[in-house]
């Protein structure tokens, strides 16, 4: 498992490699720690069916968490992820609802390319108008979210007895043994995982993120990569807003509001650095597990449901101090500025 | 160097009187669309729904120029005010109450400060944690419960006029506030070395400049006037619930920045962010007098945050001589194309279901 986190890494790099190690070994010790105090407690924990359940909770997480990370990687930010799930997740349901002899599985492709032209507009703004990814989605996500309540009108929700029975089975249903929804996350996870580690697009969004001005010397093209991050996590927010509504056989105009906190809370408890450049889907997915797992363990443990957002708040924290006092002891050890 | 700040300065002072302009559009096409719009009772009265933005703009003004942000400072208001709702409940003073609110605001914005300063990490990361942990707070505190009874002497902060006129009490403690941080910013070192800060910081540390300190303060300063918005808050509602505020850092970045803060640090002025203020108020007061939903306004003030990056700098792009070559106008035709598809889309379907 740890050794597969070096494939992110080129050769050269073996202190950096070393870092990310003991990175994703620190999540996994914590992790670990929690699950052995927790199932004391509970033994409920330790079960197949609660480990069912937190991968099922944490699936659409991990998805777009995974696309955040492409972003952060290329030291930008998407804060629109939310609102994009939402409206996807509005329309597709929408659509579904009026064309119920649809085959369901017609609304994946649906909701990507729907996605992918919300992505495709911050792209824009960000790498065609250079504005700050910060500032270009802090709109969007205002902009996406105010669509939602224009597209649904008078009709706030839209129910699941509104939508054909085979639409849930998107996520719902077991084909291959395991809820789909949790194979979409591997898939997404594969995906990426390939796509950083070997297409020349994947490895142009490290090279930008870790220094544009090498990127520009070697001929990348800086506008064109940095385009594609927004479009990819677009796409992918749109398969997110698909199966939300699928699972929650819903779809409201305040679906997956504040979710965004979330997708960047993950890549960075997993060891993703938010100044870009480096990050790793194995710590991604680590980060969003140990997520899933303290709101799983705060409700077996009894502790009031009241808890789960600050526990997530000290769980950020940590993270990052931990992060940064590990990599301050990397600088200490080079003589070479570690970003 | 001094030419570059002077030539800097008359960017900002057309930024100025660019929102002035847009000002006076916006009251001119707001009169127009209705009639209760130029009315002094109502423009004095819809004031005190902003006062709580704008008294965490302020602090906000100061973060953003020295580079840095603060996304905790609405989760800081929903602590303090929670925390003090939750103190009244339990049989304390509320005066009491608020002034142990009040430091424990200080403490967030210390912890905020200690982490950025000292240990270096990211501002937007760690305001991001305390964003989850003090909201979360503020739940553990009141859970589903809301508090209220606020006896008239505290509710006077949000809802109570000035003796005999029509003046909010909230908009005469922003007038203060806004003052001396104007001032504090524009008149004094410590205002000098925010913008030092944020324009090179490690020029600063070089130069004796106190980084550290300047920028605990600022965050302390963030969490004590997040606590005084709260409490204003509370006070206009009568009651607190643990969600109170939620979102509103977003609204008050978008109005720093608006008001020609620049999110890279180092230039902004206390007047331009007032003035933007005054922009978002008069829109949102004008668009909710003609029935527009909240969040469809949400969608003006997105795209003004958005065009008030994108046109200037596409100005200066196109006034640099960047020709419209075959590229760009491909590129421009596929967006535009995207666009439309997306658009039909979006009201075929929506008329699918809407109108059976």
């Amino acid at each position: 498992m740890i050794a597969d986190s070096e494939a992110y890494r080129r050769p050269q790099r073996s202190l950096v490699q070393a870092f990310v190690k003991f990175r994703e070994l620190g999540i996994v010790l914590i992790i670990v720690v929690l699950a052995v105090l927790v199932s004391l407690r509970n033994p409920a924990f330790l079960t197949a069916d609660n480990f069912r359940d937190i991968v099922l909770n944490i699936s659409i997480l991990v998805i777009v968490a995974l696309a955040q990370t492409l972003v952060i990687i290329t030291r930008g930010i998407d804060l629109s992820v939310g609102s994009m799930i939402g409206l996807t997740a509005m329309m597709v349901a929408f659509t579904i609802a009026a064309f119920p002899a649809m085959p369901p599985l017609f609304a994946i492709p649906l909701g990507m390319a729907l996605g992918a032209a919300l992505g495709s507009l911050n792209g824009l703004i960000i790498a065609g108008g250079g504005v700050p990814p910060i500032i270009a989605t802090l709109g969007t996500l205002s902009i996406y979210r105010g669509l939602i309540f224009i597209y649904s009108g008078s009709k706030s929700t839209i129910n699941a007895y509104e939508m054909p029975p085979g639409f849930r089975e998107l996520a719902k249903g077991t084909p291959l043994g395991v809820p789909n929804l949790i194979l979409f996350a591997i898939v997404v996870a594969g995906a990426v995982y390939y796509f950083l580690r070997y297409a020349r697009a994947g490895r142009d969004i490290y090279t930008v993120g870790s220094n544009p001005d090498a990127a520009r010397f070697a001929g990348i093209p800086i506008q064109r990569t940095i385009f594609l991050v927004y479009v990819i996590s677009g796409l992918l927010c749109g398969l997110a807003g698909v199966l939300w509504a699928a699972r929650f056989e819903s779809a409201q105009t305040n679906t997956a509001l504040g979710f965004e906190l979330q997708t960047v809370a993950a890549p960075v408890v997993g060891g993703v650095n938010i100044f870009g450049g480096s990050g790793s889907v194995l710590g991604v997915i680590f980060g969003a597990f140990l997520l899933g797992i303290i709101n799983n363990a705060l409700t077996l443990v009894q502790i009031s449901p009241f808890w789960q957002l600050a526990a997530q708040g000290l769980l950020i924290l940590l993270a990052v101090i931990a992060d940064a006092s590990i990599s301050r002891r990397l600088q200490r050890m080079t003589s070479r500025p570690n970003r | 160097m001094t030419q570059n700040t002077s030539s800097l300065r008359r960017v900002f002072l057309r930024w100025e009187w660019l929102l002035v302009a847009l000002i006076v559009v916006v009251t001119i096409v707001n009169a127009r669309l209705s009639p209760f719009f130029l009315n002094g009772t109502n423009l004095l009265r819809t004031t005190s729904d902003f006062m709580e933005l704008g008294i965490m703009m302020l602090p906000m003004v100061f973060i953003i120029i020295t580079g840095n942000i603060d996304l905790s400072i609405a989760s800081t208001l929903g602590l303090s005010a929670s925390l003090m709702g939750w103190l009244f409940m339990g049989g304390w003073n509320i005066w009491l109450a608020a002034a142990i609110a009040l430091l424990v605001s200080v403490l967030a914005g210390l912890l905020n400060g200690v982490l950025i300063a000292r240990l270096k990490l990211p501002s937007l990361v760690v305001t991001i944690g305390t964003l989850s942990f003090y909201r979360g707070l503020a739940y553990v505190l009141l859970g589903d419960q809301a508090a209220r009874g606020y006896p008239p002497s505290f509710t006077y902060l949000g809802q109570g006029t000035l003796g005999g006129t029509r003046i909010p009490f909230a908009l005469l403690v922003f007038a203060v506030l806004a003052l001396i941080f104007g001032l504090v910013l524009h008149k004094t070192t410590f205002g000098r070395y925010l913008y030092a800060i944020g324009s090179n910081e490690p020029a600063c540390r070089y130069s004796g400049v106190p980084v550290e300190r300047i920028k605990i303060i600022i965050f302390v300063l963030s969490g004590v006037m997040a606590a005084l918005a709260g409490f204003i808050l509370a006070a206009r509602f009568g009651s607190t619930r643990p969600d109170i505020g939620t979102g509103l850092e977003l609204t008050v970045i978008t109005i720093t920045v608006l008001g020609g803060v620049s999110i890279y640090g180092g230039s902004g002025t206390m007047v331009g962010a007032i003035l933007a203020l005054v922009l978002v108020g008069l829109l949102r007061f004008g668009m909710g007098l003609v029935n527009v939903q909240g969040q469809v306004q949400a969608i003006v003030i997105g795209l003004l945050l958005i065009l008030s990056i994108l046109l200037p700098r596409l100005g200066r792009q196109l006034s640099a001589g960047l020709a419209w070559d075959r590229n760009t106008i491909r590129k421009t035709a596929m967006a535009v194309t995207v666009a439309v598809l997306f658009g039909l889309f979006f009201f075929w379907s929506r008329a699918l279901i809407l109108t059976q």
